[in-house]
């Protein structure tokens, strides 16, 4: 015990600077020589800024117990909310025509897929941590399945792909943590990976073979075997009548993500002008507020999803580097939290939330730079948006509490 | 719980950290690629995103005449261009756009059409904008987004419909322009001469076109006029200094009749072009900024064709002018000497085989000298020297003092004129055995028949009439070649036709147009005209002892050379004595009551080439030239 314990001040200064990084951008989003929605919105988010404070104060002196025994309520408040959203939601600002929006009396209040992620968080951790074992064969993967299977399929019901993937990169990164070995989860992804190769018949024909190979040589559960296996199959069966599902914009995404100049006035337009704004930065860029493309509006939704383009125009190459090691040394700072905390369900909280963010970091982008798809998903601490902002402030409130906790018991700070 | 451990916990730690670095590794290259490998494929794409180029019209370079007036200038006008994202809202704008400045429909239309065809450069509106309706777009701009107003040179020809021809005009080069390349280094908007000396001398006038830079935003809206991009000033055209006489030019188009088609041409003896007209004209300053359809389409449909030059591009018959051209092959040859006398003095006829060929003077000339007979422009004598030349000769000759070949004056559009080469053109025209020889040397002889001329080709003969035998190439700049056609006249033949000539106008066939003060030399002529009035004819030079100044003049059914007679006098009077010493001339009036010369070309004959009258006559024509 070293005296009183302080709030960790890593986590504290690296938090500070990326939300201070996030405003400015935000600012300059708004400076352009044509009227945008993103004039006036850095102001606002002066308002998000200080609930999401007040947000991450309340978090912080919760108690990790209180939310254990909280999380199934919490959870099942945000399935609620879910599936109540998706009967009266309404569209809005980037996700106009998805109904990811609750209002009440017209006046929208927040985007109930962005609890239902830290929710999601709270009662997967208190499930792996319940466990005495971590899961060993996919049957022991049902319920955490099912936890995040559930909302993952509601959210993707609005639909809004972005939040939905974010689900995906949650659970992964808590299963991994929880311990579960590589190679299960290679067996979990397995279909995904089998339905992405079913486009060329040649590539599939020789991964399923590869599969079959790796199954008999890894030996896991045989119910486990057939059950991925028969899986893997289907897969491979239904993905062109799946493609041709999908509703043309999104088909054109996927397409545009492969070559975005096959279509560069309307779906590979993003994809183009935010490479173009990003690549015309060079080292430096081009100075803070005074990048010509967002000034004339040629880079889209330059305050929410194609906020980070800002970045790289206006700051150069040098910019993003600070930026993208800002959030590097944050994630190092969750996983060090993580490492340290005083219990599982901490631990796995932390995970989770650096499973979260990590998720929205890289694909957001990512994509700004033709590395993913394009699809609606906000940049932490940059990208415009109440219910995100102050998600993302619980969310650091958190881990600044499993820090203290892990203090208070004696680790010390690094 | 088992699975955290705080080994394998490190280890997991030690993974997921291994995994941060390499995402964020990925992410960094990915940035590093795009942002500093590919910089400048971006960087230019962001240009092209944002910055519209738009052409500066340069300066065309200033027409002079010879004592630095101005034939063709440029003054400031105005160009109105719409910058528009897509053919929906330019049409909105323009609608707008409408309810403050007059626009029709067809505007609409041809500005649509321009944009379509250009999208990523304004679409023109309005070519040369008066002030006022700059004025009030100004006034206005808010409300119409994309508003390009540009300053630029305009051309201005004071002179007008006196320099039409002469000076041609100037328009935006179309799309068949550029396809065939008629304008090495135009590009769509360009400004190019469509004819006359702008035409000709394009290249040297028109200068290099400047690029400005305009900021736009993602919607292709106007943000900023002057963009950080360096603009680049366009390069004014070379002037250009020519032969012609301004105030001539204008004088002859303020004498020139009203409604009567033709032209005039002043030359001096070395081949400088000091006047060219021809009527009816047009207002080159039409064409500025775009001639509107309607008026185009009135031009191109008027039955008396005003944008053809009649000077360089419609042929006539040569007529009684073309009997200088057998004098003087007839005397190169020594077949006749100024004084001789033909056999068959003139009757008011001549009879060949078994017809009879006028003279156009029914009661006959008599006996008459080459001298006498020019002055008179006697058929009959003409037919005698065309039977003693033969035809083989006439074409010979003709082809040799350039009747064949254009006049070769700097002026691109001139029209060849007709002359057979040789007799094989009869053959393959009518067939070996359907034409008559002694027929067509006949009609030759008297400047009739398959042999048409323009007046610029006429007039060169003419000049080597009256300078020193040599018939160098007219020119209004430079001349197109150097090599000089020489009449292979000596100085006594040359000085006899020059007093025939002048016998001409003291007392011969234009001796009304005769005025004390200056002795003019110069033949009428009066061309047949199977469509219906005659064509008239009147070359002339002075002062007749030694010639500064050649004038020819031809115009449409005029009926008689004598009635252009008198012009062409005035104009030479005007270029050698100056403006005060004109007089008004009372022309007409002689020409109702007195008998006018005319040429009587001899109808088509139709013979049998087998029947003894087809004997008869190339007997005739045998013996006719058996005599020499």
């Amino acid at each position: 015990m070293r005296g009183t314990p302080t709030i960790d001040r890593q986590l504290f200064a690296v938090s500070a600077a990326l939300m201070f990084f996030g405003l400015l951008t935000l600012y300059s989003a708004g400076q352009t020589d044509v009227p945008t929605r993103a004039a006036g919105v850095w102001s606002r988010q002066f308002i998000w800024f200080g609930v999401g404070v007040v947000a991450a104060g309340v978090a912080f002196n919760l108690s990790l117990r209180l939310l254990e025994w909280l999380a199934p309520a919490a959870y099942s408040f945000s399935l609620i909310l879910l599936g109540v959203v998706l009967v009266i939601g309404t569209g809005a600002g980037t996700a106009q025509s998805s109904n990811s929006w609750l209002s009440v009396g017209g006046q929208q209040i927040g985007q109930p897929s962005e609890l239902a992620k830290v929710a999601t968080v709270l009662m997967l951790a208190r499930y792996l941590s319940s466990r005495k074992e971590p899961p060993r064969s996919l049957g022991d993967l049902l319920v955490p399945g099912l936890i995040v299977g559930v909302p993952f399929l509601l959210v993707l019901k609005q639909p809004d792909l972005g939040s939905a993937i974010v689900f995906i990169g949650i659970a992964f990164a808590m299963l991994f943590w929880a311990g579960i070995r590589p190679r299960l989860m290679f067996l979990l992804a397995s279909p995904v990976l089998s339905l992405l190769l079913a486009f060329s018949n040649w590539a599939w024909g020789a991964y399923i073979v590869l599969f079959t190979a790796l199954l008999v040589a890894w030996r896991p559960y045989l119910s486990d075997s057939l059950v991925i296996w028969f899986l893997n199959v289907v897969m491979g069966a239904i993905a062109l009548p799946l493609w041709q599902r999908l509703a043309p914009y999104q088909q054109n995404r996927l397409l545009t993500f492969l070559n975005p100049e096959v279509d560069p006035r309307a779906a590979g337009y993003h994809a183009i002008q935010s490479r173009v704004a990003i690549g015309s930065g060079g080292w430096f860029g081009t100075g803070y507020t005074e990048g010509p493309q967002k000034r004339l509006a040629f880079l889209p939704e330059q305050h929410t999803d194609f906020v980070f383009p800002i970045v790289g125009e206006e700051l150069g190459f040098v910019g993003v580097v600070v930026a993208l090691g800002l959030f590097l040394l944050l994630f190092l700072t969750l996983l060090r939290i993580a490492r340290r905390a005083t219990d599982p369900f901490s631990s796995l909280v932390t995970f989770g939330i650096l499973g979260l963010l990590f998720t929205h970091v890289f694909e957001n982008v990512g994509m700004t730079v033709n590395l993913m798809p394009i699809t609606g998903i906000p940049l932490p601490f940059f990208s415009y948006g109440g219910s995100f902002f102050i998600i993302c402030s619980v969310c650091l409130g958190l881990a600044f509490r499993v820090a203290w906790d892990s203090r208070q018991s004696g680790y010390p700070d690094i | 719980m088992n699975g955290f451990d705080s080994y394998r916990v490190r280890e997991r730690a030690e993974f997921a950290r291994l995994v941060l670095l390499g995402a964020f590794l990925v992410l960094g290259s990915a940035f590093f690629r795009t942002q500093i490998i590919q910089h400048d494929k971006f960087q230019l794409k962001a240009e092209t995103n944002r910055l519209r180029p738009i052409p500066l019209t340069p300066p065309r370079g200033a027409i002079l005449d010879r004592k630095g007036e101005v034939i063709a200038e440029n003054v400031p006008g105005y160009s109105v261009k719409l910058l528009a994202p897509n053919t929906d809202s330019l049409r909105a704008v323009l609608a707008r756009m409408g309810r403050f400045v007059p626009l029709d429909t067809s505007d609409v239309e041809e500005a649509v059409r321009r944009f379509v065809r250009a999208r990523y450069q304004p679409a023109p509106v309005f070519g040369d904008a008066s002030f006022e309706i700059v004025a009030r777009l100004e006034e206005h701009r808010a409300a119409l987004p994309g508003l390009v107003i540009q300053a630029e040179p305009k051309r201005l020809y004071p002179a007008g419909k006196a320099v039409a021809h002469l000076i041609g005009y100037v328009s935006e080069v179309t799309e068949g322009d550029l396809t065939a390349n008629r304008y090495p280094g135009a590009a769509l908007g360009t400004i190019v001469g469509k004819a006359g000396l702008e035409r000709q001398y394009d290249d040297t006038l028109r200068g290099g076109a400047g690029v400005r830079y305009i900021e736009v935003n993602a919607r292709g809206r106007l943000v900023r006029e002057e963009a950080g991009a360096a603009s680049l000033p366009p390069t004014p055209g070379h002037p250009l200094v020519t032969t012609i006489d301004l105030d001539l030019q204008r004088f002859i188009d303020s004498i020139w009749p009203a409604g009567m088609r033709g032209a005039m041409i002043a030359m001096t003896p070395s081949g400088q072009v000091r006047a060219l007209y021809s009527a009816p004209s047009y207002d080159p300053n039409d064409f500025v900024g775009g001639i509107s359809t309607k008026r185009w389409r009135a031009l191109n449909t008027d039955e008396a064709k005003p944008l053809l030059n009649r000077a360089i591009q419609t042929r006539y018959p040569p007529a009684s002018p073309f009997k200088l051209a057998i004098s003087a092959m007839a005397l190169k040859r020594g077949l006749v000497g100024l004084e001789t006398h033909m056999p068959t003095p003139c009757r008011g006829g001549m009879r060949l085989g078994n017809r009879v060929f006028r003279c156009w003077k029914k009661e006959g000339h008599g006996s008459l000298d080459l001298i006498g007979a020019v002055a008179a422009s006697c058929d009959v004598y003409f037919y005698q020297v065309g039977l003693r030349l033969g035809l083989n000769a006439i074409l010979d000759d003709g082809v040799l003092m350039g009747f064949r070949d254009k006049s070769g004056i700097d002026l691109g559009s001139e029209k060849d004129p007709i002359y057979p080469s040789s007799t094989g053109y009869f053959d393959r025209l009518y067939g070996p055995r359907y034409w008559s020889p002694p027929a067509t040397t006949l009609n030759f002889s008297i400047g009739q028949g398959e042999n048409t001329q323009t007046l610029i080709n006429m007039m060169k003969f003419y000049q080597g009439l009256a300078g020193n035998g040599k018939a160098a190439n007219p020119y209004i700049v430079r001349p197109s070649s150097d090599d000089v056609r020489s009449l292979g006249l000596t100085q006594g033949q040359l000085d006899g036709l020059r007093h025939s000539l002048i016998a001409v106008v003291e007392r011969g066939t234009a001796a009304a147009s005769r005025r004390k003060d200056l002795t003019v030399a110069g033949k009428t002529g009066t061309a047949q005209n199977p469509h219906g009035e005659d064509h008239g004819w009147f070359i002339g030079f002075a002062p007749a002892d030694k010639p500064e100044l050649v004038v020819g003049g031809i115009m449409e059914f005029a009926e008689h050379g004598t009635t252009v007679a008198p012009y062409v006098v005035r104009t030479l009077r005007r270029y050698l004595l100056g403006p005060d010493t004109v007089g008004t001339i009372k022309v007409k009036l002689l020409l109702d009551d007195a008998q006018s010369p005319q040429d009587s070309a001899p109808r088509p004959v139709e013979l049998d080439p087998d029947s003894a009258a087809a004997q008869a006559v190339a007997d005739s024509v045998r013996r006719a030239g058996a005599q020499q």
